[in-house]
């Protein structure tokens, strides 16, 4: 088999966190998690809010250091050492258009930042070709390269925020939640924008949303979070259509579906209660305070990730 | 649902040629421009739009409850046939406490994070209802128990904070209900909230609904919630209504170019990997509305009289109105005009 793009094995991030005077403990936000993707593939990471989708990034991008495990880049561990030369393959993409780039820099310097940090031109000559190519690319306008951050939309801004993590020609990008604050109008742009860009250039995405319909018309693949571990695994349509886990059932189940003679006579399998705290992690299981199926394994060992078929995987006891 | 017609029967709740402007230093914001409609006992209608399009002001316009620079500038909103446009302050008290609630997206900007949820709950319920004291109390943890949350006894005695996106939701639920309302307005109930526990609250309110026999008006901009929850549907745009209809009108049978273009830029549920189709241009600066369709800058079949005038609403059948000018082109030609 060929190296993976991407290649996350056994990552752990823990987070202390004081929970009395004298006493800290461990949240577990990503708890021994694996998974890889290939070359100008997507990835897709769904779950609950706080499972750990956003830790799972940064750590892969080191804004982490990982409590355990390891992440390699084409076969290249990646180390606090040599992060910095990785970041020209690797990028993210942040879920607020209006927070994460500065209002008082030129889109021209916000996209040439990146550029001038990595030394990418020769000539001024050459940084201004380079820009209106990446301007061009998420299709901004040459004559917006003069102007401000905020004087933009917040699809306009998100255009500004990919070309800026294109600048480096990076192979793979970690988008978080990067249509969420934009107008379902505006979502269709953009999501539009990253699937001709792979098919240009080759970038391979970890694509995290919580709209679920867009993650399956995204991706090529799709990971299910829940409480820092991944639970299932697979093909975009085996997760969806034949989901196996307990939790993406009715996680998928819960999704509302824009087709009203569809969705009305489904079956909704409505889960019981909330998401535990990630400081008072159930033992074996994480899922087991909600599951309808939990049986006495369940509360004793975490079950491991099997495959199914097809590379379809899953981790539970009973299923 | 149906537009007005001072001849049909009385309406629980009936929208006239509602305009609301916000007065600023840029000048008169017109966030709702003439927007009309009937609500009915038991109903649920759903209200889905682009941002700005003016959802919240038409909730905030029948609540009264603008914000200081804003004024409903034209128009009624007939209560049970009477205009509450005309009401002093106090006859509005009593009538967002006795007939009409609204739930808000944040659940935490409307709890105070001073006070415990069996304090907020029961203040509501004393200010709403004759219940006091112990009674008042107990409506409080039958209130809680009615949207689900367990222990309520218990519950009473936690602050906000100590309470999940969900329960919290849940706990504004229970106070919109102290009052028994005619009619809940819900604005982007569950936009804040994990698919899951989304899921738990349109059931509730589903079912609330069903057992209390109230009428609801859902606001929201996701459109699978819309078609999952509501009898029938008003899209807006622009602070107007383009179009309007039963919920299978409106998802199967699009009239409105607007609206057409809302469902082709969602991933289609029988092609998942269908190329979306998105809406060119950018969202209408309500500073700035164009004379005529306020859709006509992004609409790819605009039409010269598009720009000079806003479309007139037409029957499309009797469960669908739309307000484009294509339909009215379209029926010239089929010689049906
Ligand atoms: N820097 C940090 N220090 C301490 N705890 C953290 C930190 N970052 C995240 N956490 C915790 O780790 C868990 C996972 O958080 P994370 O942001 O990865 O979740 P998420 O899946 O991205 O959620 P969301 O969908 O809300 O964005 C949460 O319980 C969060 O509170
Ligand atoms: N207090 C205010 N002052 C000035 N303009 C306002 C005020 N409140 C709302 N507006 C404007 O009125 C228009 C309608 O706003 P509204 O909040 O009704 O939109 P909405 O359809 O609810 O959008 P969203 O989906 O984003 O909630 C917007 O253009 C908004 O900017
Ligand atoms: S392992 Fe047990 S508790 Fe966990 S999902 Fe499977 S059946 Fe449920
Ligand atoms: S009235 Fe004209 S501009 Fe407006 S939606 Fe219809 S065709 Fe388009
Ligand atoms: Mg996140
Ligand atoms: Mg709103």
């Amino acid at each position: 088999m060929s190296t993976p793009l991407i290649d996350v094995r056994n990552l752990k991030q823990y987070f202390p966190v004081k929970t009395g005077l004298f006493k800290t403990e461990f949240l577990k936000a990503v708890d021994d998690v694996s998974f890889s993707i290939n070359e100008g593939e997507t990835l897709g990471l769904v779950g609950e809010s706080g499972c750990g989708k956003t830790t799972v990034g940064r750590s892969i991008l080191r804004l982490y250091e990982p409590t355990a495990g390891e992440v390699l880049y084409d076969g290249v561990p990646v180390t606090a050492k040599n992060i910095g030369r990785m970041r020209q393959n690797m990028q993210m993409v942040f879920q607020d258009p209006y927070s994460s780039l500065d209002p008082r820099m030129t889109v021209e310097d916000i996209i040439g930042e990146p550029l001038d940090v990595h030394k990418l031109y020769e000539n001024r000559a050459e940084r201004r070709e380079k820009i209106l190519t990446l301007m061009d690319y998420v299709g901004l306008n040459a004559e917006h390269a003069t102007r401000y951050a905020h004087e933009f939309s917040g699809g306009q801004r998100q255009r500004i925020g990919i070309a800026r993590a294109l600048a480096v020609n990076p192979k793979f990008i970690v988008c978080d939640e990067p249509v969420s604050a934009l107008d379902v109008s505006i979502q269709a742009q953009v999501i539009n924008m990253f699937e001709d860009l792979q098919v240009k250039l080759g970038v391979a995405y970890l694509f995290i949303a919580h709209d679920l319909l867009v993650v399956h018309h995204i991706s090529q693949r799709i990971a299910v979070m829940y409480l820092g571990k991944i639970v299932e695994m697979g093909k975009a349509d085996d997760v969806n259509y034949t989901s196996i886990h307990p939790y993406t059932q009715s996680l998928m189940s819960a999704v509302p579906i824009p087709d009203p003679d569809y969705t009305r006579q489904r079956h909704r399998i409505v889960l019981q209660g909330d998401v535990p705290s990630p400081l008072h992690m159930p033992t074996g299981c994480p899922f087991r305070t909600r599951c309808r199926y939990a049986c006495e394994q369940c509360a004793q060992e975490m079950p491991p990730l099997t495959d199914r078929g097809g590379g379809h995987m899953v981790a539970c006891w009973v299923k | 649902m149906e537009s007005t017609n001072t001849f049909e029967k009385q309406h629980l709740l009936s929208v006239q040629d509602l305009h609301t402007s916000f007065f600023t230093d840029s000048g008169e914001v017109h966030a709702v421009n003439g927007v009309s409609f009937n609500l009915d006992e038991g109903e649920i209608l759903g209200i889905v739009g682009e941002s700005g399009s003016g959802k919240s002001v038409t909730a905030y316009s029948i609540m009264q409850i603008l914000a200081s620079t804003g004024k409903v500038v034209g128009g009624k909103i007939l209560y049970k046939g009477d205009d509450l446009t005309k009401w002093n302050e106090s006859k509005l008290d009593k009538f967002r406490g006795k007939c009409v609630s609204i739930i808000f997206q944040d659940p935490m900007t409307s709890l105070n994070p001073v006070f415990t949820i069996g304090n907020q709950l029961i203040e509501a319920i004393t200010l709403h209802t004759d219940k006091r004291g112990a009674e008042a109390k107990a409506r409080a943890i039958e209130l809680l128990s009615l949207v689900g949350i367990n222990e309520p006894e218990r519950r009473l005695k936690q602050y906000p904070h100590e309470h999940s996106g969900g329960m919290r939701q849940r706990v504004m639920i229970a106070m919109a209900l102290a009052c028994e309302p005619d009619i809940l307005i819900a604005d982007e109930p569950t936009t804040a909230l994990d698919v899951t526990i989304q899921a738990q609250i349109l059931e509730l309110i589903q079912s609330l609904q069903k057992k209390l026999g109230m009428a609801v008006i859902l606001v929201t901009h996701d459109l699978g919630v819309i078609a999952e929850m509501c009898d029938n549907i008003i899209v807006m745009y622009g602070g107007r209504i383009c179009e309007r209809g039963t919920a299978s009108e409106i998802f199967y049978n699009p009239k409105h170019e607007y609206t057409k273009g809302l469902l082709r830029s969602i991933p289609n549920v029988k092609d998942m990997k269908q190329r979306l189709v998105p809406i060119s241009g950018t969202p209408i600066n309500i500073l700035n509305l164009p004379k005529g369709c306020p859709f006509c800058a992004r609409c790819e079949n605009c039409m010269k009289i598009c720009l000079q005038e806003p479309p007139l609403e037409i029957d499309i059948n009797e469960n669908h109105k739309a307000s484009c000018w294509m339909n009215i082109k379209a029926a010239f030609e089929g010689g049906c005009v």
